[in-house]
């Protein structure tokens, strides 16, 4: 009896975090317009957005963004975490508390900011006859941004667990400095760059309320781009989208999570 | 085995301000097995460092094979260190672990194949080429962090307590197996402990060294035997260190008994420390009761005398089995001496103490302050 009610519990809790998700997932593919009747499947909704010009380009716009602005993130969180280890123990953990508010900060807050900061620093380069146009530059900055606190929190970690020795055991076999980086030190940080970089693509991916403030008019992202046909209108194609997101944010966290097993599996090995 | 292969002279060497080697001067000379011995914090460790080329010393030269090398990074240096905790690189198996140094010299596979396979013959572990270094005993490891310095054919071996992280046995096998090594190889090693029983084990010469100072070196019977001042004889092995009074050549008064030593040269009336091995002390059980003056008690007396004109008279308080030997405390004159007997004397015997006038090891007490900050005791 008792087993029974904390499996209802457990399945209750699922039931209400992935029911509204369960929700739009079936409206992509209800042929009918309105959400009030099941009209059958259909994967038009999935046709018409690819075919959709605007909808591409936020598609475009959002992996180009993901990946430069977590590209970027990785080699800045990569040399922080090198260099935060080589501090001494009191100004590493102030550097690392500072670096954290960040990650905590409310999205909405650390949009306004950015947004500020590029209009005060247009208002200053104004002065020289330059301009800070939003767009993609903009938007690829914030997100460079509120990135590199998580490629440093991954990174971080590897980078402590490095016996200072292997270095030196390098060096001391012949290889000069970049190579004893290169064939020691780095292959014993991977693992925490990739899921570093992994999980700074997935959060450049599902930005929306940053990347609202800072995009200007005319560059749209896939999340902003949902917001904005969502606010004209009920379209079924945003349903398919939104999906799509949803997919690959999944996707994303499913191969940072099997690459952290693959570690830990690799590690009880020997 | 003459020529000088490593010259360090003055090195000096400090860390945040505090004095980690102080104008030290040592050569090593070829195919030797040097060992620095000394407490941690010692300097040993920095030692090793500076001439590994990982750290640069604040003052003196390191020459090397009669170049000065003291600017030299550690890649362009003819030597090669194994590591404290083997430093084994994790991702990489046996054989790429072995085969690093041959391939930054870009020599051929050929030979690369070679060398992996003769390497891991010397220290036993044939057939281990794909094996993860995380999937080895501590043991076998440390054969691998061997075979990985030894295939680049360095003129030098630095050994960083290499056997530190073993336990008791394989301790006792690995450095018979070094020994070994280093007489197969024909090359200098370098070695670096904080154990004195390894070092007596395995050194043509050891260093003892404290605080930054080299406080004697010496064969390994040349430590043991004569130790230079109270913090070597303390370090190496147990050893009664008393105060006592050269009172002529050859005649030493320790708390107020006078003993036959042969020592000489040490003045007249000059206050020295006297050094006493605990397997060096005979012990003459006295008859319960036999008071000073009777029979029984000159019987005992006159046999302790043979050995050296005068003796001590004490209490056993405490009695440990060895194995070997029986260890004891004897309460006489005072001081509480450390006694090993291959012979049992139960706890309250009262025994005549004595011992032969060469087993007396006397040294000069530390007058400067220098000197005294050198013989601290730490132990």
């Amino acid at each position: 009896m008792k087993k029974f009610f904390t499996r209802l519990y457990v399945i209750l809790i699922f039931i209400l975090l992935y029911a509204p998700i369960a929700v739009l997932i079936a409206f992509s593919f209800n042929d009918s317009r309105t959400r009030a009747k099941w009209g059958g499947f259909t994967m038009k909704w999935y046709v018409q957005m690819f075919q959709d010009a605007e909808i591409m380009a936020a598609l475009r716009n959002t992996l180009v963004l993901a990946f430069v602005s977590a590209l970027i993130a990785t080699v800045l969180g990569l040399m922080a975490s090198l260099s935060l280890n080589r501090m001494k123990k009191r100004k590493r953990t102030i550097v690392l508390g500072i670096l954290n508010i960040p990650m905590l900060n409310a999205d909405i807050v650390t949009g306004i900011s950015l947004m500020l900061v590029f209009i005060a620093f247009g208002q200053f380069l104004s002065q020289y006859g330059y301009t800070v146009v939003f767009g993609f530059g903009t938007v690829l900055l914030g997100h460079i941004t509120f990135n590199i606190p998580y490629t440093v929190m991954s990174i971080m970690p590897r980078v402590q667990g490095i016996n200072p020795s292997t270095y030196e055991a390098a060096l001391d076999l012949g290889a000069t400095r970049s190579q004893a980086f290169r064939k020691v030190v780095l292959p014993d940080i991977l693992p925490g760059i990739l899921s570093g970089f992994l999980l700074a693509f997935t959060l450049s991916l599902d930005d929306f309320v940053i990347t609202h403030f800072i995009k200007g008019p005319g560059f749209d992202t896939l999340s902003t781009k949902i917001y904005t046909e969502v606010r004209k209108g009920i379209k079924p194609e945003m349903y398919a989208l939104s999906t799509l997101l949803f997919a690959g944010v999944l996707l994303m966290m499913f191969g940072i999570e099997k690459g952290r097993n693959a570690r830990k599996k690799s590690q009880q090995y020997h | 085995m003459s020529n000088k292969l490593i010259d360090l002279q003055h090195i000096s060497k400090a860390f945040d301000g505090q004095l980690v080697l102080d104008d030290l001067n040592l050569y090593i000379r070829e195919n030797e097995f040097l060992t620095l011995l000394g407490p941690s914090g010692c300097g040993k460790t920095t030692t090793l460092r500076i001439l590994g080329g990982f750290e640069q010393p604040d003052k003196g030269k390191v020459i090397f094979d009669g170049k000065d090398i003291t600017d030299l990074a550690p890649n362009k240096r003819q030597l090669n260190t194994v590591f404290q905790k083997y430093a084994l690189f994790t991702h990489m198996n046996v054989a790429d672990n072995i085969a690093f140094g041959l391939r930054i010299r870009k020599k051929s596979e050929d030979y690369i194949r070679d060398k992996i396979k003769y390497a891991l013959k010397l220290v036993n572990l044939e057939g281990f080429e794909n094996r993860m270094p995380d999937s080895l005993s501590g043991g076998q490891q440390q054969r691998i962090a061997i075979a990985r310095a030894i295939v680049n054919e360095p003129k030098v071996l630095l050994l960083d307590e290499p056997l530190g992280a073993l336990d008791l046995k394989l301790r006792k096998d690995m450095q018979y197996e070094l020994i070994r090594l280093k007489n197969e190889l024909g090359i200098t090693f370098i070695y670096v402990t904080h154990d004195q029983e390894e070092a007596l084990t395995m050194s043509d010469t050891i260093v003892v060294m404290n605080q930054g100072y080299i406080q004697q070196i010496g064969t390994p019977e040349d430590i043991y035997n004569e130790p230079q001042n109270a913090f070597v004889a303390d370090f190496i092995g147990d050893s009664n260190i008393v105060g006592g009074t050269m009172v002529r050549d050859k005649l030493v008064e320790i708390l107020g008994v006078r003993f036959a030593c042969v020592d000489t040269g040490f003045g007249v009336n000059k206050p020295v420390d006297a050094v006493i091995r605990p397997e060096d002390l005979e012990l003459y059980a006295l008859p319960k009761g036999a008071e000073k003056g009777s029979p029984e008690y000159d019987k005992v007396s006159s046999k302790a005398y043979e050995l050296n004109p005068g003796y001590f008279e004490g209490v056993v308080t405490d009695l440990i089995f060895k194995g070997v030997h029986y260890e004891m405390d004897v309460e006489a004159n005072g001081y509480t001496w450390l006694v090993h007997s291959t012979k049992m004397f139960p706890v309250g015997t009262h025994v005549l103490m004595n011992l032969d006038p060469f087993n007396i090891q006397i040294m000069n007490k530390p007058e400067s302050e220098d000197e005294q900050a050198v013989t601290l005791n730490e132990m």
